[in-house]
Parts: structure tokens; C-alpha cells; sequence
């Protein structure tokens, strides 16, 4: 064989090329297995509404559904919870649902509803997806003589109001949310529908 | 025959070789104490986990609907499958106590300086890959903390700002932790995180014996060696170590068996009451506790009353552990022969990492805030005062052969 003399630039050239295509095919090879971590088309189908009964809650008493997974909360307020909401204003984080992403429109007042005495939440956590516990009683022993009635999380210690707004000095940043609903009918909520269909 | 077949075999592959590098000819410190059992026995109890492990995988159902019902079918109806199954949920315990006693050691007789910076770093790694394992093996049983347990800690990544919520669902694969979570954490914890722990403690044994073991005396015992170019002060690792490490191992599997046979639930440390509840997605239990392995880092998160901030903390608690190679600015390796200063901070990190793994396993009030809050301070203060201490400690001398 003859003697060639071997060109080192072109064979750099020729190297450094195919271990970048090669990086190319390399990364998008890794869309598919990253991509099928994300939730299924099943997984995002499964949010039909859900519809709750209120007409024999009695005031006071809360009910859970699910809905998407998650527990929704259900709290009949007696007139007297109601009145007292104002007067947290100043122990709350966010008095006023000024965090958009919370709440509905329609959620956007004071008592975080569309009808006063029916509160609507989900009930997850805002700190770490815990389901906070319904504590309506006044001044127990384990939260204290000022608390008023609300929803206390047992992993992390956070303390919302009746109205799911969150108090200062807790972990969790912000109020709990809203979930779209409906009045289908009086005393019939529907869950995960935002508007009346005409 | 016997030979000529061993000698066929070494011809194409090399046993003997290995055999000599690793244990028969791989010269040792000879002066290893208690606290040098920990990392074979390591090795003992990931085996163990293993053949468990591939055992407990063959009656086990991932999914939401039998998962609970499975487990509990491995307990009653399999034979010796509530043996197995406590085998590797104790040895699940055992693992982190062996491994925070290992890496104790390391502390204590800088085994992570110059040039071993590479084995801590493999080592802390190795910490972090468990965690992992661990988390997600407490899912499978799918018992009432499985479930709740995964929820908080899926959503801890959700409070990284702007990727986080995109991160947890990627994470999940679904809006809440459920029967798909379920089956990518059997995945990744049959398959994929025992592949890691493998070549990560691949990794560890490699940098270990390219660079040699320290001892309880920070003395190199490379720099003095006989004629021969064996160190004076070190012995073969086979036989003499060897043998003192299955001593080690046999008083360990003695406390292992005890705990497997009179305590199995570890006082509900190691298997907590409410995980004998079926997962409900409806009802967080009344106190949530992680398990006590990771309770000292589950007080950092809840010592800060602030979502991200908390995240963040307890994840520097871990991440502040690769850097301790450098942080650690005195060339002087074992307590033995450093400052006073150097024994007391070092005392106080682990009154507040045993402080911290207490209160975290308790309910929030306002005492366990506080010296959640205190035992943290503690906590990154080590590193702080460390870096300090270490850059202006008078040592005393260390001796040129090992005492």
C-alpha cells in the first residue's frame, strides 16, 4: 500500500461532525421517554364533572366528594360563621382573594362563593397537598382560644379560615382554591363546570 | 483437572488478577476500628435488599386497585412471605442506619479529604440515589402514609418557581398521586434505581482502592513501605480483614434477625400504624410523619415557614454535603489529633441531626417549631464554623506511623 499522507484536519473535521448529528439523533431520542412521564390522554379525560346534593346538609356540616382525584369540600355556613368572617381580615395572608389563580371569577368577594351559606374548595393544601381537616368548633383545645372555626392541616400546621383563606405565619402561601361549579339546580352543585350551559 | 480448568479460565479472564488487586494483595491500614464495619456490611444489606426485593416482585401487584391487597396477601398466604417482606422492610432501616454510621465515620477521620475527595462525593451520591429508592418503595404497599407521604413529597417539587407545577405532573403523570404514579415508582424502584446504586457503588469501591483506605489515625500508610514496596503499617485485605468484617457482619445480621423477628414494625418507626390503612385519597391521617430516615430533613423543611424557602433548605441540607471536601480547610484528617473546637462542633452537628430526626417524626407545634429552628441553625452552622475552625486550628502533631 502506498504512503498517503494522512490528513489530520479532515479527519477532525469528519470526527467532530458525526459525534454532533450523533448528539442531535441522541437528544431526540429522548423526547419520546420524557415525554411519556407527562399524564396520559386517559389521565386528562378522566375530569368529568361531579355533582353534589346540598338540600339535607344541615348547617355547619361539611361533605366530601372527589372529583379529578381530589377532595372537594362542601361546607354548609351557618349564619353566624358568615358574620364572622370580616373579622379575620387581619390575621390573613390574602384577606381579599387578590391571588388571581385561587379562585373563579364569580369566587372573587369576600366569603369566596357564589351563595354565602355554601363554601365550595378543594381540598388540598396549598403547602404540600395534604387534606386540611374541617374544624368548625370554637376554641379547641389544640388550636387555640382565638380560633373561630376553619380548616387546620395536619402534616405542616397551616390554618385557613371558613372561607379557605389562609393566615399569616403559616406555611402555606396562599389561600386555598376555588373550584369551578355551578348551581344546576338550588340545592344541586356541579363540580368542574364554570359557566350554565343555556 | 480442578487447576487445569482454573488456569484455562484465568488464561481468558482475568480472576486471579482481580482476587490479588481487591483483596489478597490490596494492603490495607492495620489499624481499623469499630466504626470500619459499616461499609461492607453496606454491601451485605444491599444484597440482601436485592434477592428480597426480586422475591417480594414476584406476588406483588402495582396498581392502585391491588396493590394494599397484594402486599397483605404476601404476608398471610405466601409462604414465608411475611418473612421476606419484613426482611426488606427492616433492611430498608438498616441500610440508612448503616449508612449514616458510615458516613459518621467519615467525618470524624476526614476520609473524605485530599485525594478521597471523589469517594465522598460517589458516597453522597449513593445517599441521594437511596433516598430516592426508599421514597419510592414507600409508596408500593400503598397503605394510608404511602400515599400521603408521596403527595407531600412530589409537591415539594412543585414550589420551585415557574417549572415546579409542570414538574410535579410530570413527575405524578397525573393531577394527583395514583394508580400511574403508582406503577413508575415500581418501575423505577425495581429497575431502574438498584442500576444506579449499583455502578454508583461501583464507582466507590473503584475511587477507594485506586487511592487506598484512610484510617482511624489520618496517617497515609503509602509513604512508608518495605523493601518489597508493601506498606509497613498495612495488611492484606483477605485474610485479615476478611475475616474481622464477617465477624462485624455476623453481629449485625444477630440485631437485623431481632429486630425482623420481636420488632418488625420498629415501634412504628419503621413501618408506621397508618400504612396499615388502605391509600384514601379523601383523608390525610391525623399526624403524618415521614419515616425516620428522613425525618431530620423533613424538620428543616418544616422549620421554615415559608414554602419555597423550606424546599430550598432542605435540599441544601443534602447538597451542602458534596462540598465538605472543601470546606473542611485543615489538612490534618482524624479528630484524634485535631482541635478542641473541631470536637465540639462536630459533637453539637450530631446532637441536632438526631434532634432534628426526633422532631421531625413529631406534630407541629409551637416547641417542635422552635427547636426544629435551633437543631437547623445548628445544622448549616457545622459548615459555616467548619470552614472557620479548620482554617485557623492549632492540630496537634500527627505521628509518621500509625499508633
Amino acid at each position: 500500500m502506498a504512503e498517503v499522507p494522512v490528513n489530520t484536519a479532515r479527519r477532525r473535521f469528519l470526527t467532530g461532525s458525526a459525534v454532533a448529528v450523533g448528539a442531535v439523533g441522541a437528544g431526540f431520542a429522548t423526547v419520546p421517554f420524557l415525554s411519556s412521564f407527562e399524564p396520559s390522554a386517559r389521565a386528562e379525560a378522566a375530569g368529568a364533572p361531579v355533582d353534589v346534593t346540598v338540600g339535607k346538609l344541615a348547617a355547619g356540616q361539611m361533605v366530601t366528594v372527589a372529583w379529578r382525584g381530589q377532595p372537594i369540600y362542601v361546607v354548609h355556613r351557618t349564619p353566624k360563621m358568615i358574620e364572622t368572617l370580616p373579622s379575620l381580615d387581619a390575621q390573613l395572608a390574602d384577606p381579599n382573594s387578590q391571588v388571581a389563580s385561587q379562585q373563579p371569577k364569580f369566587a372573587d368577594n369576600f366569603y369566596r362563593s357564589r351563595k354565602q351559606e355554601f363554601l365550595v374548595l378543594i381540598g388540598v393544601c396549598t403547602h404540600l397537598g395534604c387534606a386540611p381537616t374541617y374544624r368548625p368548633e370554637v376554641a379547641p383545645k389544640d388550636l387555640g382560644s382565638e380560633w373561630i372555626g376553619g380548616f387546620f392541616c395536619p402534616c405542616h400546621g397551616s390554618k385557613f379560615d371558613l372561607a379557605g383563606r389562609v393566615y399569616k405565619g403559616v406555611p402555606a402561601p396562599t389561600n386555598l382554591y376555588v373550584p369551578d361549579y355551578i348551581f344546576a339546580s338550588d340545592d344541586l352543585i356541579r363540580i368542574g363546570v364554570a359557566e350554565k350551559q343555556a | 483437572m480442578i487447576q487445569k480448568l482454573g488456569k484455562w479460565v484465568d488464561d481468558r479472564l482475568p480472576v486471579s488478577h482481580f482476587w490479588n488487586a481487591h483483596l489478597a494483595k490490596y494492603y490495607v491500614p492495620k489499624n481499623f476500628n469499630f466504626w470500619y464495619y459499616f461499609g461492607s456490611i453496606l454491601l451485605a444489606v444491599f444484597a440482601i435488599q436485592i434477592v428480597t426485593g426480586i422475591w417480594l416482585a414476584m406476588n406483588y401487584k402495582p396498581s392502585a386497585a391491588d396493590a394494599f391487597n397484594s402486599v397483605e396477601y404476601i404476608m398471610r398466604d405466601v409462604n414465608w412471605g411475611w418473612l421476606i417482606r419484613y426482611m426488606h422492610s427492616t433492611g430498608a432501616s438498616f441500610f440508612f442506619i448503616a449508612i449514616y454510621l458510615h458516613m459518621f465515620r467519615a467525618l470524624m477521620y476526614g476520609s473524605y479529604k485530599k485525594p478521597r475527595e471523589l469517594i465522598w462525593i460517589f458516597g453522597v451520591l449513593i445517599l441521594v440515589a437511596l433516598m430516592a429508592e426508599a421514597f419510592m418503595g414507600y409508596l408500593l404497599p400503598w397503605g394510608q402514609m404511602s400515599f400521603w407521604g408521596a403527595q407531600v413529597i412530589i409537591s415539594l417539587f412543585g414550589s420551585i418557581p415557574f417549572i415546579g407545577p409542570d414538574l410535579a405532573l410530570w413527575i405524578r403523570g397525573d393531577y394527583v398521586v395514583s394508580d400511574v404514579t403508582l406503577n413508575r415508582f415500581f418501575a423505577l424502584h425495581v429497575i431502574a434505581l438498584p442500576l444506579v446504586l449499583l455502578f454508583l457503588i461501583g464507582g466507590h469501591i473503584m475511587a477507594l482502592h485506586e487511592v487506598g483506605s484512610n484510617n482511624p489515625d489520618g496517617v497515609d500508610i503509602k509513604t512508608n513501605k518495605d523493601e518489597h514496596g508493601k506498606p509497613l503499617d498495612g495488611i492484606p485485605f483477605h485474610p485479615y480483614y476478611t475475616v474481622k468484617d464477617l465477624f462485624g457482619l455476623g453481629v449485625f445480621l444477630f440485631l437485623f434477625a431481632a429486630v425482623i423477628f420481636y420488632w418488625p414494625d420498629g415501634g412504628g418507626k419503621f413501618l408506621e400504624a397508618p400504612n396499615f390503612i388502605p391509600a384514601d385519597p379523601l383523608k390525610t391521617p391525623e399526624h403524618i410523619a415521614p419515616v425516620w430516615y428522613f425525618a431530620p430533613h423533613y424538620a428543616i423543611l418544616r422549620a421554615i415557614p415559608d414554602k419555597f424557602l423550606g424546599v430550598l433548605a432542605m435540599g441544601s441540607a443534602i447538597m451542602i454535603l458534596f462540598f465538605l471536601p472543601w470546606i473542611d480547610r485543615s489538612p490534618t484528617k482524624s479528630i484524634r489529633y485535631r482541635s478542641l473546637a473541631f470536637k465540639i462542633i462536630l459533637f453539637s452537628f450530631v446532637i441536632a441531626f438526631i434532634g432534628l430526626g426526633y422532631l421531625g417524626t413529631q406534630p407541629v407545634n409551637y416547641w417542635t417549631t422552635l427547636f426544629s429552628q435551633i437543631f437547623a441553625f445548628v445544622y448549616f452552622g457545622f459548615f459555616v464554623a467548619l470552614f472557620l475552625v479548620s482554617r485557623f486550628e492549632h492540630a496537634k502533631p500527627v505521628p509518621e506511623r500509625l499508633t
